[in-house]
């Protein structure tokens, strides 16, 4: 954000930051996926004034609050109704498999290899001759519960160490930047390939923590541009004027206001930690057998496609339209806390 | 400027240290690189001293970490315990993936770029939702999916392109996974000029353009595009690294033997000074691409001074 | 600007071309389709320009006097901005029926407009050079080389100081008042017929507003150009307006030459604003303010859009929306140029 702030400046002599911050900002152009450039605009577009000649507030319509706006607004929007349904389903099938089905996800029949759909199985069997259909109900519990969780985990580092080093500044900011710097400069793909290949016996919680140690960084820099923007504000130099703590100012007058643009960042990413996992699943340093996983049955239905497509469709369409549930929540939640797209 | 890009080197020691580093630690802990040579035969105890001792491998981590930069610096990346120069797997192998990426991040750059100029100009209407949805949809589906799809569709099915690679390079068998390769990048780069040029475009340096009684073309190309293009140059350098990282996927698909094909062997192998060797350059090169990126930018948008 | 003109149509004869004025504006109006529902920003306005006469057009924001301009210069943001009904005759022919190309090539080199703020209407990206240049290349198709020269030309022309070397800078590295001299210089590069100064000086510094309006009316008695000064500054309008529309709510509510305006408003509205304005001879006064908000576009009031915050509203202002009513003087005599959309307008003029 602050290469923006520096287009905001009218003068620009007010922009040219310390050296850090310089540095800073060439670094923080730069995590650009879905959800930190979803969340940038965010941060931005509240900044920006109304149209000098757009028509006039009403005066009777009592202000609400981002949120109540919000809520207002997404009640309305398909999109979030459809993505957050889907999600809800998504995530009772992940508690409660055996509601969706009886048949065991591991309870193969190798005579049964590769057949097609048929009554009562309507994924067909996949090259072990298990359940398609079981085995894609019962995958949904990984990967909900690395995307949950890996989300959960770098949202909270990311939005303590970005939040301290956004207010703060100076010495914790340095460190906390440079340490995220180590952490991007390797390639999520590339680290999970090296760091994943070394633990032979892996759980659902050690792939999670991999996400959480490659994924904090990038709700860091979220959080710590959204607290400094927060900072800026007058109502928060006022507050300080008057005297107002640290921890207050902090948990009063800036979390409330930073948290949203992490809130859409996040959501988005756990879209993508789902589709990570399955990833690194399918590259075989992920989750292993006989936890159930869509990527490890995608993997392993790899080799086939041409002779049992179904072995493949039926999970990866299950995993799309997972990560396309969350993809979505999160855009429905950024377009309904940027003001600038009213 | 010349100060600002020495500055900016500098500041990428640190980083470039602390990553390979961890690298560096991670790949050991893979395990005994010295019984893995041998497979299921115990290794005979005196030949084993004796790679031992050649490889440093006796030493503690951080020497054994600081001999290795030392070796680098001198272009020398070890040998793998089958003799063979890791800078000889280097230059085997970096350049059919360059060749992937370059063709992938053509693909990304053209097509990005040019559906997102068409959708944000038209925000609101049928193309700007279509292509709204449709980078959705690349966006959720994982590219191993797409990829297994793709090839069978196109390249076997269909028989349009070559459907697999392997030894024999050319261009035109590396379009159906450049395609791959840059999807994801592309809907990234669509959604993010889209979000720009909407922006811009009622940006008053834009109406000004319009005002000045310039052709249409002129105020899109010259002021609108000109202006909006500043994040995605952005994006475009930094997403050098992860096209070089999700090559990993595409060439296992498309049995490329590049990059993410060596680094799979040598994981497998346990061959630590590949492993290392290869990561070390991938992390130079994404190091490069930013810093590549942050002169592009100032070159790009004259208001950020570099002092 | 020299003589006063009492007149509405002043100097006529002198307009380049024939009888008419330069511009006229008919019965324009111009509605944004938001999601909130329809605003009617500008509701049948009417004005006309001559060549060589200054218009100032006074107005609070949203009163759409910058939407009107913007209907004349074509570049309404579109959608959600449109123009539904009117006409704007600029030297005998309809802007509006006109093709597209057609009208493109009237913008910028016979119309051309000076934006209020100037860092942000300026390409930040391009030299001022270029920016400058670009007009000649693309409406004379000069060449690059040449187009530089004219743009120093045009830097010295509008007092920047070392123009030459300064011609390859950015806009940022210029102040405030040297980059509204720049966007002057852009508006009077192809010498059009017509300015339109959308609030050309209200992001400036106090002293440096002088200078910059003095700059801006020195050059249009040079080139004899017609202006439309859009502000809602009254200062700004005394010195440099021959005639002045006020609007309020997308109308325009009182017309008058300038000093008989200053003189004797004839709308209360008018004479809310002039009130307003501190004055030294009131020192220790209460400065008087207009009560209430502008109307919402959304739900313009019905009757005098004005009189939910006139002092002088009775029952018929709820009711009936007052034409312009012609004004006359205490003998009954019409005043040429005077209108006003009061019911009231003689006991405001003449007061009561």
């Amino acid at each position: 954000m602050p290469d923006q702030e520096k287009y905001n400046e009218a003068d620009p002599m007010a922009g040219a930051g310390t050296e850090e911050e310089e540095m800073q900002s060439a670094i923080e152009n730069r995590q650009f996926d879905l959800g930190t450039m979803e969340g940038e605009t965010l941060v931005k577009g509240e900044r920006l004034a109304d149209h000098p000649e757009a028509p006039s507030a009403d005066e009777r319509v009592v202000p609400r609050s981002l949120w109540q706006d919000a809520w207002r607004d997404l009640r309305t929007n398909p999109i979030f109704i459809v993505s957050s349904l889907l999600i809800v389903f998504l995530v009772l099938v992940a508690i409660f498999p055996s509601m969706m089905t009886s048949t065991n996800p591991l309870n193969c029949d190798l005579s049964k290899s590769q057949l097609g759909p048929t009554g009562g199985h309507p994924f067909g069997f996949d090259t072990q001759g298990c359940d398609v259909y079981a085995r894609t109900v019962y995958g949904a519990r990984a990967s909900i519960t690395v995307g949950v969780c890996a989300t959960v985990g770098a949202a909270l580092v990311g939005t303590v160490l970005g939040g301290v080093a956004g207010f703060f500044g100076r010495w914790p900011d340095s460190v906390i930047s440079r340490v995220a710097d180590i952490f991007f400069g390797i390639p999520i793909l590339l680290g999970g390939l090296v760091f994943l290949s070394v633990i032979k016996n892996k759980s659902i919680w050690i792939v999670v923590a991999f996400i959480v140690v490659l994924g904090w960084p990038q709700l860091a820099r979220i959080g710590r541009g959204a607290v400094i923007t927060a900072k800026e504000q007058d109502y928060v130099t006022a507050a300080r004027a008057l005297g107002a703590s640290n921890n207050r100012l902090m948990l009063r007058h800036i979390l409330p206001n930073a948290v949203a643009p992490i809130i859409v960042v996040a959501t988005i990413a756990l879209g993508t930690y789902i589709a990570l996992e399955a990833t690194l699943s399918y590259l075989g340093v992920g989750l292993r057998p006989p936890t159930v996983s869509w990527g490890i049955d995608i993997s392993a239905a790899s080799d086939s496609f041409s002779v049992a497509p179904h072995m493949l469709l039926f999970p990866a369409g299950a995993l799309s339209i997972t990560v396309l549930a969350f993809i979505m929540l999160g855009d429905a939640v950024r377009d309904a806390l940027d003001p600038k797209l009213r | 400027m010349g100060s600002y890009v020495l500055r900016r080197l500098l500041q990428m020691i640190p980083v470039f240290i602390g990553s390979t580093f961890l690298i560096f630690v991670m790949v050991h802990a893979l395990g005994d690189p010295v019984n893995a040579l041998f497979g299921d035969r115990a290794p005979d105890p005196a030949v084993a001293a004796q790679i031992r001792a050649q490889y440093n491998l006796n030493d503690p981590l951080w020497k054994q970490y600081v001999l290795y930069m030392g070796r680098l610096f001198r272009w020398d990346f070890g040998t793998t315990f089958t003799g063979q120069t890791v800078t000889s797997q280097l230059a085997a192998a970096y350049p059919t993936t360059l060749k992937l990426t370059a063709v992938a991040f053509t693909i990304e750059v053209i097509f990005g770029i040019g559906l997102g100029l068409l959708s944000g100009l038209r925000r609101g209407r049928l193309a700007d939702s279509s292509v709204l949805i449709l980078t959705l949809v690349v966006i959720s589906i994982p590219v191993f999916v797409t990829g297994y799809v793709l090839q069978y569709l196109v390249g076997v099915r269909w028989g349009v392109l070559p459907a697999t690679v392997g030894f024999d390079v050319t261009l035109r068998s590396l379009i159906l996974p450049g395609i791959v390769l840059a999807s994801v990048s592309l809907a990234y780069v669509a959604r993010l000029t889209r979000t720009t040029v909407a922006e811009n475009s009622r940006a008053d340096f834009v109406r000004t353009a319009v005002a000045k009684g310039l052709p249409r073309h002129r105020v899109v190309v010259n002021h609108l595009l000109r202006n909006s293009l500043i994040p995605v140059v952005t994006f475009l350098g930094t997403d050098l690294g992860a096209l070089m990282g999700g090559a990993l996927v595409t060439e296992r698909i498309f049995n490329i033997h590049g990059v993410g094909y060596a680094l799979y062997q040598g994981i497998v192998r346990q061959s630590t000074n590949t492993v290392v060797g290869f990561v070390t350059v991938l992390i130079i090169i994404f190091l490069l691409a930013n810093l590549l990126v942050d002169l592009l930018y100032a070159v790009l948008d004259p208001r950020i001074r570099y002092a | 600007m020299s003589t006063s003109s009492t007149s509405a149509q002043p100097r006529a004869g002198r307009a380049g071309t024939g009888t008419g004025p330069l511009l006229e504006v008919r019965d324009l109006r111009v509605e944004f389709r938001t999601r909130e529902g329809v605003a009617k920003a500008v509701n049948g306005v009417n004005y006309s320009v001559w060549a060589g006469e200054t218009l100032a057009i006074l107005g609070e924001s949203g009163s759409g006097k910058s939407v009107s301009a913007q209907a004349v210069m074509g570049i309404l943001d579109s959608p959600p901005g449109f123009v539904t009904d009117g006409q704007i005759v600029f030297k005998g022919r309809d802007l509006l029926t006109m093709g597209k190309e057609e009208r493109r090539k009237v913008r910028g080199a016979q119309v051309a407009m000076i934006f209020q703020d100037a860092l942000s209407a300026l390409n930040p990206v391009h030299t001022v050079g270029a920016q400058l240049g670009e007009m000649f290349r693309v409406h004379h198709g000069t060449s690059r080389k040449e187009a530089r020269e004219k743009a120093v030309e045009l830097m010295q022309r509008v007092r920047i100081p070392a123009a030459k070397e300064r011609v390859g800078d950015y806009p940022h590295q210029f102040s405030g008042g040297m980059r509204q001299r720049i966007m002057i210089a852009m508006a009077l590069a192809l010498q059009p017929d017509l300015i339109i100064a959308d609030e050309p000086t209200t992001a400036l510094d106090v002293t440096v507003q002088a200078q910059v309006m003095d700059l801006l009316a020195e050059l249009q008695d040079e080139y004899h150009m017609g202006l439309i000064l859009i502000t809602h500054d009254l200062g700004v309008v005394a010195d440099v307006a021959d005639k002045i529309a006020v609007m309020y709510a997308g109308r325009i509510v009182e017309t008058a030459p300038v000093h008989g305006l200053y003189a004797g408003p004839a709308h209360p509205y008018t004479e809310g604003l002039l009130q307003s304005i501190p004055r030294l001879d009131q020192k220790g006064l209460e400065l008087y303010a207009i009560k209430g908000l502008p109307p919402n576009l959304l739900r313009i009031p019905p009757g005098c859009p004005f009189h939910p915050r006139c002092p002088r509203a009775r029952t018929i202002c709820r009711e009936v929306d007052p034409p312009l009513f012609e004004v006359t003087d205490e003998t009954g005599t019409p005043v040429p140029g005077r209108a006003s959309a009061c019911h009231f307008w003689k006991e405001t003029l003449h007061g009561e």
